[in-house]
């Protein structure tokens, strides 16, 4: 029982880190092995169950559903990375300015922040996708914008509180450059939020992903994306569920995987949150 | 602190109860599950109509309802055939150049005012802008003037003679509206159709209701048709199961899923589905090319994963729905042949293939699909296609309209009308999506509009079926079945060559 | 009061600035609103006819002058798409998307808060592991699979739900449950698990203070001390987490509704951009913003109620 709790206790890094880690090993693998090419059709032996054949049986054009799962790993993976990178780079340095600074320079900036975290992120993504286009690096850039306005309010709450701080003022009083002492001196205290921010704004833009191919935007065919899947196997949810599941709890799973980390490093951080 | 989770455990309780108890108790009441005593249909549509102002519509999806209400001098018979409707009969003059109508006795507009030439008059004017400077179509640029000589005639006089004309004269394109409606045609429609409108609400439905003084005699049976908008497939499935829905269009591949408890109705849709060049490009400017991706692209295949099977071959832009002016055997020009493709594509210069785009709207999975086949054809004779998909509203701005593209895929709706079916390829119509430039196919169709007698005029069609197909114009596909899955106890339902929902003699039976 | 004027300023500063955007977003957008609604069947003659009558011939920004100019007086002018005014669209809509909103807040409210507070009460028990991991998994499913697997498993086995459409409240209480409750659940269950850890975390850090102890240690009841300090204490943290999850709902409602069929603002909202109809996507994303905007308001104002320190 004590040693159950103990697990309890780290679920979320321990389950978490083996889901992400389960998947960092497929999409590796999966840029030297799938035991089927990708694209590669067999229409007489389309919405096959799963059998030893295909793991996970085949799709519409008779594709391995599972080689395309793990190939989608790298698409999740792609559009996760792009995403985040771009909101946290961008969101970080107006964020930043914007707490260190604060005055109106603080207040045009958020003001704006405010307004685009009052748009439903969805239509933001939506409205974005119709100027950029679909595809891969448009979706991923297209979500990656979507992540700023809520990185941004992080980073800016967190220099906001650290520019007060004693050390940053010593730093000040040395005459130090507002920008070494911004990312130097502030950024390495406040990166834990940061973490978890950007843990859970990889999660927000797998979901985001399949929600723009739901509406038959995101990244689009043939790379594989499970997003693209999830869509593409709804009619066949009565008749080939096998097809549905598979896309479905990959999502879910890796989406989960990210939630729980965040919340992992959100405990370790702050033990407050865990005791 | 025990007794507080007590206190909350009765909540969740409850509404879990509560939830289980009100699924178990059936609010079927509102379900018209019954349906013995009551005539009313409940009909999904995918899509809402652009415009209730039959004038103003253009959507054959709109029309599949709108037909409902309105009538036009013709109709459009189920085998495609021009029929007189509002008029009770018709003359041409030898010349070709006059129309003479007699229209109908005892027709009453849904407000109770009986149908008058004065009516017929306006509503044809409506349509060719005259007073208000603002045409509605150029399908009536050709008339030259409009008369009634009294008040159960109404004469039609063209400039030049056009064989194509009659068909512009069915409630698609010039329904019969009343003059004293005017200004309210698209708030508060008012026809001389079967039903009439009651209500519409937004992304919700469309009702209709019997109209009772329907100039046919004993017709409609049905009280009342709602029209449901409902843009998922899945979730219409689904609502036609639960007994929501009377009549749904149900994929193929759903097929087996309804075929035991619902009644199905294959309709030829008379759309012809193709993968369009950019003709005005490299190399598609070269008939090698179209002709080698013709014989690369396995239309079989395409059949089978996209349409399970329930579509027709089809080589030229006309599906055999069209009767006699369809032209057979064109499906079997090009039929799937790596070698030929290939061995074409190097005398056009290409033995390795090329780098091309294909460009395809999101707003129908079955793009997609077809394209993610079409690559993997191109593939085998060495060319690299990216599939690019777009927004409906790109498509038909930057591919449609600006005609900047490679290849894309596009389903084109069959009219009644030959001449309107593939009026598009003459070099200078403004609806040339793929640049086709023919001066043979240029020549015939001018020449066919002229041609009186209709004998000659199928042969000319053929012979225009025939260059598309030789020349490559496009890879025509498929024309694709709509499958209709409905109520077990609708009876009635008539199939048309266009969109149509004829619901004028259907009911429902024990 | 000051601070009420000013929180009430930078609201309209807000919707002034989401209005930009949207103008900003449709100027770089291709795509043309008569074309897309009559289709590659359409007859030129025709398309610019319509175009005249509707003023679309115009440029954008000669438009939005328009548009800025009818708001102010509280006319949003004519949808594209629907030829109606924007209000009365908007006004057809909001009962269904406010329902909507307000059953999933209630399922979220009635799920979360009685779990978070019994997790609270024993804290690192394996049920609260249990918690938290199955509530994290609602919120990793996408929202429309969710919805569908709903449709699949609960609303084709019990006849109570009407899958698709929307049935009034004023025609029959219970259809309209039938066919809200699916859908607000599909909303609802992400929620739950961030609102459940919120709750959680609040209440454990209350009891955790010195007061409890003292209270306890002078034997007052649990259930008061529960009632009385702890929640009352522990409500504001999570009324900020209710604020966050009524925008997050208003979102979640435009996917879902599009699943379930509803027409609600959401769905409306979809069409409207897909549409390129600028009142119309103009009048929504403003009466949404203004929603979500008002709510973080009145938040902000309880807020300060219940604790004035909090006046920036």
């Amino acid at each position: 029982m004590k040693r159950l709790r103990n697990v309890g206790k780290h679920i979320n890094l321990l389950l978490g880190g083996a889901i992400l880690v389960f998947f960092l090993v497929m999409m590796t693998v999966s840029f030297f092995y799938t035991p089927y090419g990708v694209e590669e059709m067999d229409i007489p032996n389309k919405l096959q169950s799963p059998s030893a054949a295909h793991l996970l049986g085949t799709d519409e054009f008779g594709r391995d559903i599972f080689s395309r799962m793990m190939k989608g790993t790298q698409t999740a993976f792609f559009v996760g990375i792009v995403a985040v990178g771009i909101g946290l780079v961008v969101g970080t340095i107006v964020g930043g300015i914007s707490g260190y600074l604060g005055g109106w320079v603080d207040e045009i900036i958020m003001r704006v922040i405010d307004a685009l975290m009052a748009f439903p992120g969805i239509i933001l993504a939506l409205m974005l996708v119709a100027v950029f286009g679909s595809g891969m690096w448009n979706t991923a850039i297209a979500l990656g914008l979507m992540a700023i306005p809520g990185i941004a309010r992080i980073a800016r709450s967190g220099f906001l509180q650290t520019k007060e701080q004693d050390f940053v003022l010593a730093a000040k009083a040395m005459g130090i450059k507002p920008i070494t002492i911004m990312f130097r001196h502030i950024l390495p205290n406040v990166s834990s939020p940061l973490i978890v921010a950007a843990s859970i704004a990889f999660a927000v833009a797998i979901l985001a992903e399949a929600g723009l191919s739901y509406l038959g935007l995101g990244v689009q065919p043939p790379d594989p994306s499970w997003g693209r899947m999830l869509k593409d196997s709804q009619p066949y949810l009565v008749s080939a569920p096998w097809y549905t599941y598979a896309p479905g709890v990959a999502i879910t799973l890796v989406v989960l995987g990210f939630y729980m980390l965040s919340n992992a490093i959100s405990e370790i951080s702050d033990p407050r949150m865990r005791d | 602190m025990q007794n507080v989770f007590k206190k909350l455990v009765p909540i969740t309780i409850f509404f879990a109860l509560f939830l289980v108890i009100s699924a178990c108790s059936t609010g079927d009441s509102d379900k018209n599950k019954d349906g013995s005593s009551s005539q009313e249909i409940n009909i999904r549509v995918n899509n809402d109509p652009d415009f209730l102002d039959p004038h103003m519509a253009e959507a054959s999806i709109t029309f599949q309802m709108l037909l409902n209400i309105f009538d036009g001098l013709m109709v459009g018979d189920t085998d495609g055939s021009l029929k007189p409707a509002l008029a009770k009969d018709y003359s041409i003059s030898d010349d070709g150049l006059t129309y003479t109508f007699t229209i109908r006795d005892n027709v009453k507009f849904h407000n109770g005012d009986p149908l008058t030439t004065e009516d017929i008059m306006y509503s044809f004017e409506r349509l060719m802008g005259k007073g208000s400077g603002k045409p509605l179509t150029s399908n009536f640029d050709n008339i030259a003037s409009l008369e009634a000589p009294d008040d159960k005639t109404f004469v039609i006089t063209l400039k030049e003679p056009n064989s194509a004309f009659l068909s512009y004269l069915t409630a698609q394109d010039s329904a019969i509206l009343p003059k004293s409606n005017d200004g309210k045609h698209n708030e508060e429609p008012i026809g001389t159709g079967p039903f009439k409108y009651q209500s519409y609400s937004p992304q919700n439905n469309l009702v209709l209701v019997k109209n009772k003084d329907y100039w046919k005699e004993g017709l409609p049976y049905l009280d009342k048709v709602t029209f449901t908008f409902q843009p998922d497939d899945q979730t219409a499935l689904m609502s036609l199961q639960a007994g929501e829905m009377d009549f749904v269009s149900v994929g193929a591949h759903r097929v087996p899923e309804v075929e035991n408890n619902f009644k199905l109705e294959y309709q030829n849709s008379n759309a012809t589905l193709l993968v369009g060049f950019n003709e005005a490009r490299e190399p598609f400017n070269d008939t090698r090319v179209r002709q080698a991706i013709n014989y690369a692209i396995n239309k079989d295949d395409i059949i089978e994963a996209v349409f399970s099977g329930y579509a027709t071959k089809i080589g030229s832009n006309m599906s055999p729905a069209m009767g006699a002016f369809y032209e057979e055997g064109l499906e079997k020009m090009y039929d799937h042949d790596v070698e030929k493709a290939k061995n074409l594509l190097s005398e056009a210069g290409y033995p390795d293939g090329f780098e091309t785009t294909i460009s395809i709207s999101s707003h129908a999975a079955m793009y997609t699909d077809v394209a993610q086949i079409v690559v993997e054809n191109l593939k085998e004779i060495g060319i690299k296609a990216k599939i690019e998909v777009v927004e409906w509203g790109i498509w038909l701005d930057r591919i449609y309209k600006g005609r900047d593209y490679d290849m894309t895929i596009i389903d084109f709706t069959g009219k009644l009308s030959p001449y309107e079916t593939i009026k598009r390829y003459q070099s200078e119509d403004s609806g040339n999506l793929v640049h086709f430039s023919n001066n043979e196919y240029d020549e015939l169709m001018k020449n066919v509009l002229l041609e009186t007698d209709e004998n000659r005029q199928i042969e000319m069609y053929h012979r225009a079926q025939e260059i598309l197909a030789e020349e490559a114009a496009a890879a025509f596909i498929a024309d694709y079945q709509i499958i209709w899955a409905m109520n077990p106890k609708m009876e009635g339902y008539k199939l048309y060559p266009y969109f149509f929902h004829d619901l004028s003699e259907v009911k429902l039976v024990d | 009061m000051a601070y009420f004027i000013r929180r009430l300023f930078l609201l309209f500063i807000t919707l002034v600035l989401v209005s930009l955007i949207t103008f900003a977003v449709f100027q770089i957008i291709p795509g043309d609103p008569i074309r897309i609604m009559l289709g590659p069947e359409a007859d030129e003659t025709q398309i610019e006819t319509l175009e005249k009558e509707l003023g679309l011939d115009q440029p954008l920004h000669i438009q939005y002058v328009d548009w800025v100019g009818g708001a102010i007086t509280g006319d949003f002018g004519k949808s594209i798409r629907f030829s109606r005014p924007v209000s009365d669209l908007i006004y057809d809509r909001i009962p269904i998307t406010f329902s909507l909103a307000v059953l999933s807040v209630i399922l979220v409210v009635i799920i979360a808060i009685p779990l978070g507070i019994y997790v609270a009460k024993k804290p690192n028990s394996l049920m609260d592991y249990a918690l938290s991991t199955v509530t994290q998994v609602g919120m990793a499913i996408p929202s429309f699979w969710l919805g569908m697997l709903l449709i699949l498993y609960l609303g084709m086995t019990f006849s109570f739900f009407q899958i698709s459409g929307y049935v009034p409240w004023s025609e029959s209480i219970l259809g309209a449950l039938g066919t809200l409750i699916l859908p607000a659940l599909t909303i609802a269950i992400p929620q739950i698990a961030v609102s459940f850890r919120y709750i959680r975390t609040s209440v454990l850090e209350q009891m955790q203070r010195d007061y409890v102890r003292t209270a306890r240690s002078k034997g007052m009841r649990e259930g008061s001390l529960m009632y009385r300090h702890v929640l009352r204490n522990a409500m504001i943290p999570i009324l900020t987490v209710f604020g966050l999850i009524f925008a997050e709902v208003v979102a979640g409602t435009i996917i879902v509704e599009q699943v379930f069929g509803l027409p609600g603002l959401g769905s409306l909202l979809i069409t409207a951009i897909s549409y390129r109809d600028f009142p119309l996507v103009q009048g929504i994303v403003m009466y949404i913003t203004l929603i979500v905007v008002f709510i973080n308001f009145i938040i902000d104002i309880l807020y300060s109620i219940i604790d004035p320190r909090i006046r920036l």
